[in-house]
Protein backbone atom coordinates (compact mmCIF):
# COMPACT_ATOMS: atom_id res chain seq x y z
CA UNK A 1 0.00 0.00 0.00
CA UNK A 2 2.91 2.36 0.72
CA UNK A 3 4.30 2.49 -2.80
CA UNK A 4 0.81 3.25 -4.05
CA UNK A 5 0.45 6.22 -1.71
CA UNK A 6 3.74 7.50 -3.06
CA UNK A 7 2.47 7.19 -6.63
CA UNK A 8 -0.71 9.08 -5.72
CA UNK A 9 1.44 11.74 -4.11
CA UNK A 10 3.50 12.08 -7.31
CA UNK A 11 0.41 12.42 -9.44
CA UNK A 12 -0.93 15.14 -7.12
CA UNK A 13 2.31 17.05 -7.69
CA UNK A 14 1.92 16.55 -11.44
CA UNK A 15 -1.65 17.89 -11.35
CA UNK A 16 -0.53 21.03 -9.55
CA UNK A 17 2.39 21.58 -11.94
CA UNK A 18 -0.01 20.99 -14.82
CA UNK A 19 -2.35 23.74 -13.68
CA UNK A 20 0.63 25.99 -13.04
CA UNK A 21 1.51 25.52 -16.71
CA UNK A 22 -1.82 27.10 -17.63
CA UNK A 23 -0.75 30.47 -16.20
CA UNK A 24 1.07 31.23 -19.46
CA UNK A 25 0.10 30.35 -23.04
CA UNK A 26 3.70 29.34 -23.75
CA UNK A 27 3.74 26.64 -21.08
CA UNK A 28 0.08 25.58 -21.30
CA UNK A 29 0.56 22.57 -23.58
CA UNK A 30 3.37 21.32 -21.41
CA UNK A 31 1.07 21.73 -18.40
CA UNK A 32 -1.63 19.66 -20.05
CA UNK A 33 0.91 16.95 -20.79
CA UNK A 34 2.23 16.90 -17.22
CA UNK A 35 -1.31 16.66 -15.83
CA UNK A 36 -2.04 13.78 -18.22
CA UNK A 37 1.11 12.00 -17.05
CA UNK A 38 -0.08 12.40 -13.46
CA UNK A 39 -3.35 10.78 -14.44
CA UNK A 40 -1.63 7.82 -16.12
CA UNK A 41 0.47 7.28 -12.98
CA UNK A 42 -2.57 7.28 -10.71
CA UNK A 43 -4.54 4.89 -12.93
CA UNK A 44 -1.72 2.41 -13.46
CA UNK A 45 -1.05 2.45 -9.73
CA UNK A 46 -4.71 1.78 -8.99
CA UNK A 47 -4.94 -1.06 -11.53
CA UNK A 48 -2.00 -2.79 -9.83
CA UNK A 49 -3.74 -2.85 -6.45
CA UNK A 50 -4.23 -6.39 -5.27
CA UNK A 51 -7.90 -5.76 -4.42
CA UNK A 52 -8.61 -5.48 -8.13
CA UNK A 53 -9.34 -9.04 -9.19
CA UNK A 54 -11.34 -8.73 -12.39
CA UNK A 55 -10.37 -6.45 -15.23
CA UNK A 56 -12.92 -7.19 -17.91
CA UNK A 57 -15.48 -4.52 -16.99
CA UNK A 58 -12.78 -1.96 -16.37
CA UNK A 59 -11.23 -2.54 -19.78
CA UNK A 60 -14.57 -2.56 -21.62
CA UNK A 61 -15.52 0.64 -19.78
CA UNK A 62 -12.23 2.25 -20.76
CA UNK A 63 -12.73 1.35 -24.39
CA UNK A 64 -16.33 2.57 -24.58
CA UNK A 65 -15.74 5.75 -22.57
CA UNK A 66 -12.40 6.48 -24.22
CA UNK A 67 -13.86 6.13 -27.71
CA UNK A 68 -16.80 8.41 -26.93
CA UNK A 69 -14.51 10.94 -25.23
CA UNK A 70 -11.98 11.01 -28.06
CA UNK A 71 -14.66 11.26 -30.75
CA UNK A 72 -16.20 14.25 -28.98
CA UNK A 73 -12.75 15.80 -28.52
CA UNK A 74 -11.83 15.41 -32.17
CA UNK A 75 -15.08 16.37 -33.86
CA UNK A 76 -16.75 18.89 -31.55
CA UNK A 77 -16.64 22.29 -33.31
CA UNK A 78 -14.98 25.03 -31.25
CA UNK A 79 -18.18 27.06 -31.40
CA UNK A 80 -19.81 24.27 -29.36
CA UNK A 81 -17.19 24.13 -26.65
CA UNK A 82 -19.64 25.23 -23.92
CA UNK A 83 -21.86 22.24 -24.76
CA UNK A 84 -18.95 19.83 -24.53
CA UNK A 85 -17.87 21.27 -21.17
CA UNK A 86 -21.43 21.04 -19.81
CA UNK A 87 -21.63 17.39 -20.92
CA UNK A 88 -18.33 16.55 -19.28
CA UNK A 89 -19.45 18.07 -15.97
CA UNK A 90 -22.50 15.89 -16.24
CA UNK A 91 -20.41 12.71 -16.71
CA UNK A 92 -18.12 13.73 -13.85
CA UNK A 93 -21.10 14.21 -11.56
CA UNK A 94 -22.59 10.88 -12.64
CA UNK A 95 -19.37 8.96 -11.95
CA UNK A 96 -19.03 10.44 -8.45
CA UNK A 97 -22.68 9.83 -7.69
CA UNK A 98 -22.55 6.18 -8.81
CA UNK A 99 -19.46 5.44 -6.75
CA UNK A 100 -21.24 6.89 -3.73
CA UNK A 101 -24.41 4.91 -4.36
CA UNK A 102 -22.49 1.64 -4.72
CA UNK A 103 -20.61 2.29 -1.45
CA UNK A 104 -23.90 2.87 0.31
CA UNK A 105 -25.50 -0.17 -1.32
CA UNK A 106 -22.77 -2.43 0.04
CA UNK A 107 -22.13 -0.98 3.51
CA UNK A 108 -25.03 1.41 4.10
CA UNK A 109 -26.37 0.13 7.39
CA UNK A 110 -23.09 -0.45 9.19
CA UNK A 111 -21.57 2.91 8.23
CA UNK A 112 -20.34 5.41 10.80
CA UNK A 113 -21.81 8.92 10.89
CA UNK A 114 -18.73 10.49 9.37
CA UNK A 115 -18.66 8.19 6.37
CA UNK A 116 -22.35 8.46 5.64
CA UNK A 117 -22.03 12.26 5.82
CA UNK A 118 -19.28 12.14 3.20
CA UNK A 119 -21.24 9.74 0.97
CA UNK A 120 -24.36 11.88 1.27
CA UNK A 121 -22.37 14.95 0.25
CA UNK A 122 -20.84 13.08 -2.69
CA UNK A 123 -24.18 11.81 -3.96
CA UNK A 124 -25.86 15.16 -3.35
CA UNK A 125 -23.39 17.19 -5.39
CA UNK A 126 -22.77 14.42 -7.93
CA UNK A 127 -26.45 13.97 -8.75
CA UNK A 128 -27.31 17.68 -8.88
CA UNK A 129 -24.31 18.21 -11.18
CA UNK A 130 -25.39 15.28 -13.38
CA UNK A 131 -28.91 16.49 -14.22
CA UNK A 132 -28.11 20.21 -13.86
CA UNK A 133 -25.33 19.95 -16.43
CA UNK A 134 -27.50 17.90 -18.76
CA UNK A 135 -30.05 20.73 -18.59
CA UNK A 136 -27.33 23.30 -19.25
CA UNK A 137 -26.24 21.21 -22.24
CA UNK A 138 -29.83 21.07 -23.51
CA UNK A 139 -30.19 24.84 -23.22
CA UNK A 140 -26.87 25.56 -24.93
CA UNK A 141 -27.64 23.14 -27.76
CA UNK A 142 -31.17 24.64 -27.90
CA UNK A 143 -32.72 21.20 -27.46
CA UNK A 144 -34.81 23.00 -24.86
CA UNK A 145 -35.59 26.74 -25.05
CA UNK A 146 -32.58 28.73 -23.86
CA UNK A 147 -34.76 31.50 -22.44
CA UNK A 148 -35.68 31.32 -18.76
CA UNK A 149 -38.58 28.93 -18.13
CA UNK A 150 -40.56 30.25 -15.19
CA UNK A 151 -43.72 29.42 -13.28
CA UNK A 152 -45.39 30.64 -10.12
CA UNK A 153 -43.69 29.96 -6.78
CA UNK A 154 -40.73 28.56 -8.70
CA UNK A 155 -38.00 29.87 -6.42
CA UNK A 156 -39.97 29.02 -3.30
CA UNK A 157 -40.62 25.43 -4.38
CA UNK A 158 -37.02 24.95 -5.53
CA UNK A 159 -35.66 26.19 -2.24
CA UNK A 160 -38.13 24.01 -0.34
CA UNK A 161 -37.07 20.92 -2.33
CA UNK A 162 -33.44 21.73 -1.74
CA UNK A 163 -33.98 22.02 2.00
CA UNK A 164 -35.91 18.75 2.09
CA UNK A 165 -32.93 17.12 0.38
CA UNK A 166 -30.50 18.62 2.90
CA UNK A 167 -32.80 17.54 5.72
CA UNK A 168 -32.80 13.93 4.46
CA UNK A 169 -29.01 14.07 4.27
CA UNK A 170 -28.76 15.22 7.90
CA UNK A 171 -31.31 12.58 8.99
CA UNK A 172 -29.24 9.89 7.25
CA UNK A 173 -26.12 10.93 9.14
CA UNK A 174 -27.83 9.85 12.35
CA UNK A 175 -29.84 6.97 10.84
CA UNK A 176 -27.58 5.44 8.18
CA UNK A 177 -29.78 2.39 7.75
CA UNK A 178 -32.77 4.34 6.35
CA UNK A 179 -32.02 3.13 2.85
CA UNK A 180 -35.35 4.18 1.31
CA UNK A 181 -34.59 7.73 2.29
CA UNK A 182 -31.11 7.47 0.79
CA UNK A 183 -32.48 6.51 -2.62
CA UNK A 184 -35.24 9.10 -2.30
CA UNK A 185 -32.51 11.66 -1.74
CA UNK A 186 -30.75 10.60 -4.94
CA UNK A 187 -33.96 11.04 -6.93
CA UNK A 188 -34.67 14.39 -5.30
CA UNK A 189 -31.17 15.56 -6.24
CA UNK A 190 -31.78 14.60 -9.86
CA UNK A 191 -34.99 16.65 -9.74
CA UNK A 192 -33.35 19.63 -8.03
CA UNK A 193 -30.59 19.65 -10.68
CA UNK A 194 -33.20 19.94 -13.44
CA UNK A 195 -35.35 22.53 -11.68
CA UNK A 196 -32.59 24.95 -10.69
CA UNK A 197 -31.32 25.30 -14.26
CA UNK A 198 -34.80 25.77 -15.84
CA UNK A 199 -35.18 29.48 -14.93
CA UNK A 200 -31.67 30.44 -16.06
CA UNK A 201 -31.31 32.08 -19.45
CA UNK A 202 -28.72 31.39 -22.14
CA UNK A 203 -26.46 34.37 -21.54
CA UNK A 204 -26.15 33.52 -17.84
CA UNK A 205 -24.68 30.15 -18.79
CA UNK A 206 -21.06 31.27 -18.17
CA UNK A 207 -21.83 31.54 -14.44
CA UNK A 208 -23.89 28.34 -14.36
CA UNK A 209 -21.23 26.29 -16.16
CA UNK A 210 -18.61 27.53 -13.72
CA UNK A 211 -20.76 26.71 -10.70
CA UNK A 212 -21.51 23.21 -12.03
CA UNK A 213 -17.77 22.84 -12.63
CA UNK A 214 -17.26 23.67 -9.00
CA UNK A 215 -19.94 21.16 -7.86
CA UNK A 216 -18.37 18.41 -9.98
CA UNK A 217 -15.06 19.10 -8.26
CA UNK A 218 -16.63 19.03 -4.81
CA UNK A 219 -18.30 15.71 -5.64
CA UNK A 220 -14.92 14.26 -6.68
CA UNK A 221 -13.34 15.56 -3.46
CA UNK A 222 -16.15 13.96 -1.44
CA UNK A 223 -15.44 10.68 -3.23
CA UNK A 224 -11.90 11.04 -1.89
CA UNK A 225 -13.24 11.41 1.65
CA UNK A 226 -15.43 8.33 1.23
CA UNK A 227 -12.62 6.15 -0.13
CA UNK A 228 -9.96 7.67 2.13
CA UNK A 229 -8.02 8.65 -0.98
CA UNK A 230 -6.03 11.89 -0.87
CA UNK A 231 -5.41 12.28 -4.59
CA UNK A 232 -9.16 12.54 -5.18
CA UNK A 233 -9.41 15.15 -2.45
CA UNK A 234 -6.62 17.23 -3.99
CA UNK A 235 -7.87 16.95 -7.57
CA UNK A 236 -11.44 17.69 -6.43
CA UNK A 237 -10.33 20.73 -4.44
CA UNK A 238 -8.41 22.10 -7.44
CA UNK A 239 -11.37 21.54 -9.77
CA UNK A 240 -13.93 22.85 -7.30
CA UNK A 241 -11.81 25.90 -6.51
CA UNK A 242 -11.19 26.64 -10.16
CA UNK A 243 -14.89 26.53 -11.02
CA UNK A 244 -15.75 28.73 -8.08
CA UNK A 245 -13.16 31.39 -8.93
CA UNK A 246 -14.30 31.48 -12.55
CA UNK A 247 -17.93 31.78 -11.41
CA UNK A 248 -17.00 34.79 -9.27
CA UNK A 249 -15.11 36.39 -12.18
CA UNK A 250 -18.07 35.84 -14.50
CA UNK A 251 -20.67 37.27 -12.17
CA UNK A 252 -18.42 40.25 -11.46
CA UNK A 253 -18.17 40.81 -15.20
CA UNK A 254 -21.98 41.10 -15.24
CA UNK A 255 -22.14 43.02 -11.94
CA UNK A 256 -24.64 40.46 -10.64
CA UNK A 257 -24.70 38.27 -7.55
CA UNK A 258 -24.92 34.47 -7.67
CA UNK A 259 -28.40 34.76 -6.16
CA UNK A 260 -29.48 37.09 -8.93
CA UNK A 261 -28.12 34.75 -11.61
CA UNK A 262 -29.65 31.62 -10.05
CA UNK A 263 -33.02 33.00 -9.01
CA UNK A 264 -33.44 36.18 -11.04
CA UNK A 265 -34.83 34.53 -14.22
CA UNK A 266 -32.92 37.28 -16.01
CA UNK A 267 -33.70 37.95 -19.64
CA UNK A 268 -37.41 37.21 -19.87
CA UNK A 269 -38.48 39.68 -22.58
CA UNK A 270 -41.95 41.20 -22.56
CA UNK A 271 -44.03 42.44 -25.50
CA UNK A 272 -44.42 45.85 -23.92
CA UNK A 273 -40.68 46.27 -23.91
CA UNK A 274 -40.44 45.56 -27.62
CA UNK A 275 -42.94 48.35 -28.31
CA UNK A 276 -41.02 50.83 -26.19
CA UNK A 277 -37.88 49.89 -28.00
CA UNK A 278 -39.36 50.62 -31.44
CA UNK A 279 -40.11 54.17 -30.27
CA UNK A 280 -36.62 54.43 -28.81
CA UNK A 281 -34.88 53.74 -32.12
CA UNK A 282 -37.43 55.34 -34.48
CA UNK A 283 -35.78 57.55 -37.08
CA UNK A 284 -32.41 57.65 -35.37
CA UNK A 285 -30.69 54.67 -36.93
CA UNK A 286 -28.03 55.14 -39.59
CA UNK A 287 -27.73 52.05 -41.75
CA UNK A 288 -24.61 51.41 -43.77
CA UNK A 289 -23.35 49.10 -46.52
CA UNK A 290 -20.43 46.65 -46.66
CA UNK A 291 -18.76 48.92 -49.22
CA UNK A 292 -18.89 51.92 -46.91
CA UNK A 293 -17.45 49.84 -44.04
CA UNK A 294 -14.68 48.59 -46.33
CA UNK A 295 -13.83 52.19 -47.21
CA UNK A 296 -13.66 53.13 -43.54
CA UNK A 297 -11.43 50.16 -42.73
CA UNK A 298 -9.01 50.84 -45.56
CA UNK A 299 -8.41 54.34 -44.32
CA UNK A 300 -8.03 53.44 -40.66
CA UNK A 301 -4.84 53.13 -38.67
CA UNK A 302 -6.27 51.16 -35.77
CA UNK A 303 -9.34 48.91 -36.00
CA UNK A 304 -10.75 47.27 -32.88
CA UNK A 305 -13.10 44.32 -33.16
CA UNK A 306 -15.56 43.32 -30.43
CA UNK A 307 -16.83 39.75 -30.88
CA UNK A 308 -19.85 38.32 -29.06
CA UNK A 309 -21.84 35.12 -28.94
CA UNK A 310 -23.44 35.99 -32.31
CA UNK A 311 -20.03 35.34 -33.86
CA UNK A 312 -20.15 31.76 -32.59
CA UNK A 313 -23.78 31.29 -33.64
CA UNK A 314 -23.10 32.25 -37.24
CA UNK A 315 -19.66 30.52 -37.18
CA UNK A 316 -18.07 33.69 -38.50
CA UNK A 317 -14.73 33.39 -36.72
CA UNK A 318 -12.79 32.25 -39.80
CA UNK A 319 -14.04 35.11 -42.01
CA UNK A 320 -13.27 37.52 -39.19
CA UNK A 321 -9.75 36.08 -38.90
CA UNK A 322 -9.26 36.49 -42.65
CA UNK A 323 -10.51 40.06 -42.55
CA UNK A 324 -8.07 40.89 -39.75
CA UNK A 325 -5.21 39.26 -41.63
CA UNK A 326 -6.06 41.17 -44.80
CA UNK A 327 -6.21 44.51 -42.99
CA UNK A 328 -2.89 43.82 -41.31
CA UNK A 329 -1.29 43.00 -44.62
CA UNK A 330 -2.36 46.50 -45.72
CA UNK A 331 -0.70 48.08 -42.71
CA UNK A 332 -3.84 48.57 -40.60
CA UNK A 333 -3.39 47.65 -36.94
CA UNK A 334 -6.11 45.27 -35.75
CA UNK A 335 -6.92 44.40 -32.12
CA UNK A 336 -9.67 42.31 -30.60
CA UNK A 337 -11.45 43.46 -27.44
CA UNK A 338 -12.77 40.51 -25.45
CA UNK A 339 -15.35 40.96 -22.72
CA UNK A 340 -15.17 38.24 -20.02
CA UNK A 341 -18.78 37.15 -20.64
CA UNK A 342 -18.72 37.39 -24.44
CA UNK A 343 -19.84 33.90 -25.39
CA UNK A 344 -21.34 31.14 -23.31
CA UNK A 345 -18.38 30.19 -21.14
CA UNK A 346 -15.23 31.87 -19.84
CA UNK A 347 -12.64 32.35 -22.57
CA UNK A 348 -14.94 31.11 -25.35
CA UNK A 349 -14.14 33.96 -27.79
CA UNK A 350 -10.39 33.53 -27.28
CA UNK A 351 -10.61 29.91 -28.37
CA UNK A 352 -12.65 30.79 -31.47
CA UNK A 353 -10.26 33.53 -32.53
CA UNK A 354 -7.25 31.30 -31.88
CA UNK A 355 -8.93 28.75 -34.14
CA UNK A 356 -9.25 31.46 -36.80
CA UNK A 357 -5.49 32.03 -36.62
CA UNK A 358 -5.52 35.31 -34.68
CA UNK A 359 -2.31 35.54 -32.60
CA UNK A 360 -3.11 35.82 -28.90
CA UNK A 361 -1.10 39.03 -28.51
CA UNK A 362 -3.90 40.74 -30.45
CA UNK A 363 -6.60 39.60 -28.00
CA UNK A 364 -7.07 42.29 -25.38
CA UNK A 365 -8.88 42.08 -22.06
CA UNK A 366 -11.41 44.60 -20.82
CA UNK A 367 -9.12 47.23 -19.33
CA UNK A 368 -6.43 47.47 -22.02
CA UNK A 369 -9.23 47.53 -24.61
CA UNK A 370 -10.93 50.46 -22.94
CA UNK A 371 -7.63 52.32 -22.77
CA UNK A 372 -7.20 51.82 -26.49
CA UNK A 373 -10.72 52.62 -27.82
CA UNK A 374 -10.20 56.43 -27.90
CA UNK A 375 -7.32 55.84 -30.34
CA UNK A 376 -9.27 53.51 -32.60
CA UNK A 377 -10.50 54.86 -35.93
CA UNK A 378 -13.08 52.12 -36.32
CA UNK A 379 -14.59 49.73 -33.77
CA UNK A 380 -16.54 46.80 -35.22
CA UNK A 381 -19.08 45.07 -32.99
CA UNK A 382 -19.91 41.57 -34.23
CA UNK A 383 -22.70 39.65 -32.53
CA UNK A 384 -22.36 41.46 -29.19
CA UNK A 385 -24.95 43.72 -27.60
CA UNK A 386 -25.21 44.07 -23.82
CA UNK A 387 -21.44 44.10 -23.27
CA UNK A 388 -21.19 47.33 -25.32
CA UNK A 389 -24.34 49.01 -23.98
CA UNK A 390 -23.48 52.48 -22.58
CA UNK A 391 -26.62 52.31 -20.38
CA UNK A 392 -24.49 50.25 -18.00
CA UNK A 393 -22.44 53.40 -17.37
CA UNK A 394 -25.18 55.99 -17.67
CA UNK A 395 -28.49 54.66 -16.32
CA UNK A 396 -28.51 53.65 -12.67
CA UNK A 397 -31.94 52.03 -13.00
CA UNK A 398 -31.06 49.83 -15.94
CA UNK A 399 -30.92 46.06 -15.30
CA UNK A 400 -27.32 46.13 -16.51
CA UNK A 401 -26.32 49.18 -14.41
CA UNK A 402 -22.74 48.96 -13.19
CA UNK A 403 -21.80 46.09 -15.48
CA UNK A 404 -18.28 46.70 -16.77
CA UNK A 405 -18.60 47.27 -20.52
CA UNK A 406 -16.36 47.80 -23.51
CA UNK A 407 -16.41 51.54 -24.29
CA UNK A 408 -16.68 51.14 -28.06
CA UNK A 409 -18.53 54.46 -28.35
CA UNK A 410 -15.22 56.20 -27.62
CA UNK A 411 -13.83 55.08 -30.99
CA UNK A 412 -14.11 57.57 -33.86
CA UNK A 413 -16.58 55.42 -35.78
CA UNK A 414 -18.50 52.40 -34.55
CA UNK A 415 -19.85 49.77 -36.93
CA UNK A 416 -22.37 47.34 -35.47
CA UNK A 417 -22.99 44.18 -37.50
CA UNK A 418 -26.33 42.80 -36.37
CA UNK A 419 -29.26 41.08 -38.01
CA UNK A 420 -31.94 43.32 -36.51
CA UNK A 421 -32.53 45.75 -33.68
CA UNK A 422 -33.63 42.89 -31.42
CA UNK A 423 -32.56 43.54 -27.85
CA UNK A 424 -29.71 41.65 -26.22
CA UNK A 425 -30.17 39.23 -23.39
CA UNK A 426 -30.83 41.94 -20.81
CA UNK A 427 -33.88 43.04 -22.82
CA UNK A 428 -32.97 46.73 -22.85
CA UNK A 429 -32.52 48.98 -25.90
CA UNK A 430 -28.98 49.95 -26.71
CA UNK A 431 -28.32 53.72 -27.07
CA UNK A 432 -25.06 52.85 -28.81
CA UNK A 433 -27.08 52.12 -31.95
CA UNK A 434 -28.36 55.71 -32.18
CA UNK A 435 -25.12 57.48 -31.29
CA UNK A 436 -23.78 60.13 -33.66
CA UNK A 437 -20.74 58.02 -34.60
CA UNK A 438 -22.49 54.65 -34.96
CA UNK A 439 -23.31 52.92 -38.24
CA UNK A 440 -25.50 49.80 -38.38
CA UNK A 441 -24.78 47.06 -40.88
CA UNK A 442 -27.89 44.89 -40.84
CA UNK A 443 -26.67 41.45 -41.77
CA UNK A 444 -25.81 38.01 -40.50
CA UNK A 445 -22.31 38.21 -38.97
CA UNK A 446 -20.68 35.77 -41.39
CA UNK A 447 -22.32 37.19 -44.49
CA UNK A 448 -21.67 40.81 -43.48
CA UNK A 449 -17.99 40.20 -42.78
CA UNK A 450 -17.60 38.26 -46.01
CA UNK A 451 -19.13 41.11 -48.01
CA UNK A 452 -16.83 43.64 -46.34
CA UNK A 453 -13.85 41.42 -47.16
CA UNK A 454 -14.99 40.97 -50.76
CA UNK A 455 -15.44 44.67 -51.13
CA UNK A 456 -11.96 45.35 -49.73
CA UNK A 457 -10.38 42.88 -52.12
CA UNK A 458 -12.42 44.24 -55.00
CA UNK A 459 -11.31 47.83 -54.35
CA UNK A 460 -7.67 46.89 -54.29
CA UNK A 461 -7.79 44.85 -57.46
CA UNK A 462 -9.49 47.78 -59.20
CA UNK A 463 -6.62 50.04 -58.17
CA UNK A 464 -3.99 47.78 -59.67
CA UNK B 1 -5.35 4.60 5.72
CA UNK B 2 -6.10 2.64 8.87
CA UNK B 3 -6.76 5.58 11.15
CA UNK B 4 -9.99 6.06 13.02
CA UNK B 5 -12.62 7.42 10.61
CA UNK B 6 -12.65 10.84 12.32
CA UNK B 7 -8.84 11.10 12.18
CA UNK B 8 -8.93 10.27 8.47
CA UNK B 9 -11.53 12.93 7.82
CA UNK B 10 -9.52 15.55 9.69
CA UNK B 11 -6.39 14.79 7.67
CA UNK B 12 -8.57 14.88 4.57
CA UNK B 13 -9.86 18.32 5.57
CA UNK B 14 -6.29 19.59 5.99
CA UNK B 15 -5.42 18.33 2.54
CA UNK B 16 -8.61 19.71 1.00
CA UNK B 17 -8.13 23.16 2.52
CA UNK B 18 -4.47 23.43 1.57
CA UNK B 19 -5.16 22.25 -1.96
CA UNK B 20 -8.04 24.72 -2.27
CA UNK B 21 -5.80 27.64 -1.19
CA UNK B 22 -3.04 26.55 -3.54
CA UNK B 23 -5.59 26.18 -6.33
CA UNK B 24 -6.97 29.65 -5.61
CA UNK B 25 -3.58 31.27 -5.98
CA UNK B 26 -2.66 29.32 -9.09
CA UNK B 27 -5.96 29.81 -10.84
CA UNK B 28 -6.23 33.55 -10.24
CA UNK B 29 -2.95 33.78 -12.19
CA UNK B 30 -4.38 32.03 -15.25
CA UNK B 31 -5.09 34.71 -17.90
CA UNK B 32 -8.69 34.98 -19.23
CA UNK B 33 -7.18 34.04 -22.59
CA UNK B 34 -6.83 30.47 -21.31
CA UNK B 35 -10.00 30.15 -19.23
CA UNK B 36 -11.67 27.65 -21.57
CA UNK B 37 -8.64 25.31 -21.76
CA UNK B 38 -8.24 25.73 -17.99
CA UNK B 39 -11.77 24.54 -17.47
CA UNK B 40 -11.33 21.55 -19.75
CA UNK B 41 -8.04 20.67 -18.04
CA UNK B 42 -9.41 20.84 -14.49
CA UNK B 43 -12.34 18.82 -15.75
CA UNK B 44 -9.96 16.19 -17.09
CA UNK B 45 -8.07 16.20 -13.79
CA UNK B 46 -11.27 15.68 -11.82
CA UNK B 47 -11.86 12.50 -13.82
CA UNK B 48 -9.44 11.10 -11.23
CA UNK B 49 -12.67 9.84 -9.67
CA UNK B 50 -12.09 6.99 -12.12
CA UNK B 51 -9.87 5.59 -9.33
CA UNK B 52 -13.03 5.10 -7.27
CA UNK B 53 -14.90 3.69 -10.25
CA UNK B 54 -12.12 1.17 -10.94
CA UNK B 55 -12.25 -0.04 -7.35
CA UNK B 56 -16.01 -0.52 -7.53
CA UNK B 57 -15.94 -2.24 -10.93
CA UNK B 58 -12.94 -4.49 -10.36
CA UNK B 59 -13.39 -5.96 -6.91
CA UNK B 60 -15.79 -8.78 -7.81
CA UNK B 61 -18.71 -7.47 -5.80
CA UNK B 62 -22.31 -8.43 -6.57
CA UNK B 63 -23.71 -7.77 -10.07
CA UNK B 64 -25.52 -4.54 -9.17
CA UNK B 65 -22.37 -2.97 -7.71
CA UNK B 66 -20.28 -4.06 -10.67
CA UNK B 67 -22.86 -2.54 -13.03
CA UNK B 68 -22.74 0.79 -11.18
CA UNK B 69 -18.94 0.68 -11.27
CA UNK B 70 -18.96 -0.16 -14.97
CA UNK B 71 -21.15 2.85 -15.83
CA UNK B 72 -18.98 5.02 -13.59
CA UNK B 73 -15.84 3.85 -15.42
CA UNK B 74 -17.45 4.76 -18.77
CA UNK B 75 -18.56 8.20 -17.55
CA UNK B 76 -15.18 9.00 -16.01
CA UNK B 77 -13.15 7.76 -18.96
CA UNK B 78 -15.16 9.94 -21.36
CA UNK B 79 -13.82 12.93 -19.41
CA UNK B 80 -10.42 11.38 -18.96
CA UNK B 81 -9.59 10.71 -22.60
CA UNK B 82 -11.75 13.49 -24.03
CA UNK B 83 -10.60 16.10 -21.52
CA UNK B 84 -6.89 15.92 -22.20
CA UNK B 85 -7.40 15.48 -25.95
CA UNK B 86 -9.64 18.51 -26.36
CA UNK B 87 -7.40 20.65 -24.14
CA UNK B 88 -4.47 19.73 -26.38
CA UNK B 89 -6.54 20.46 -29.48
CA UNK B 90 -7.42 23.94 -28.20
CA UNK B 91 -3.95 24.80 -26.94
CA UNK B 92 -2.38 23.84 -30.26
CA UNK B 93 -4.39 26.65 -31.84
CA UNK B 94 -3.06 29.37 -29.55
CA UNK B 95 -0.17 31.08 -31.26
CA UNK B 96 1.80 34.15 -30.31
CA UNK B 97 2.68 36.80 -32.83
CA UNK B 98 5.57 35.79 -35.03
CA UNK B 99 5.33 32.13 -34.03
CA UNK B 100 3.98 30.17 -36.92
Amino acid sequence: MNWLNFIYFLSAVFFILGIKGMTDPRTARQGNFIAAAGMVLAIVGTLLRKEIVSYEWIIIGFIIGGTIGLLIAIFMPMTRMPERIALSHSFGGLAASLVGISEYYRHGAEMGNVKIAAIGFEVLFGSITFTGSLMAFGKLAELIPSRPITYRFQNQSNILLFFITIFIWIYLIFNPSASHLFYAMVLLCFLVGILIVLPIGGADMPVVICLLNSYAGLAAAATGFVLGNNILIIAGALDGGSGFILAILMSKAMNRSFANVLFGAFGAISEELKQKQDEFYAGKIKATTPEEVAYLLENARLVMIVPGYGLAVSQAQHVLGELAKYLKSKGVDVKFAIHPVAGRMPGHMNVLLAEAGVPYDDLLELEPSNNLFPEADVAIVVGANDVVNPLAREDKNSPIAGMPILDVDRAKTVVVIKRSLAPGFAGVPNPLFIKENTLMLFSDAKQGLQEILNSLRGTVSRLH
Amino acid sequence: MEQSPVGGIIIGLYIFTLAAFLGYHLITRVPPLLHTPLMSLTNAISSISIVGAILVAGMKHDKFTTALGFIAVIAASINLFGGYAITERMLRMFRGRGIR
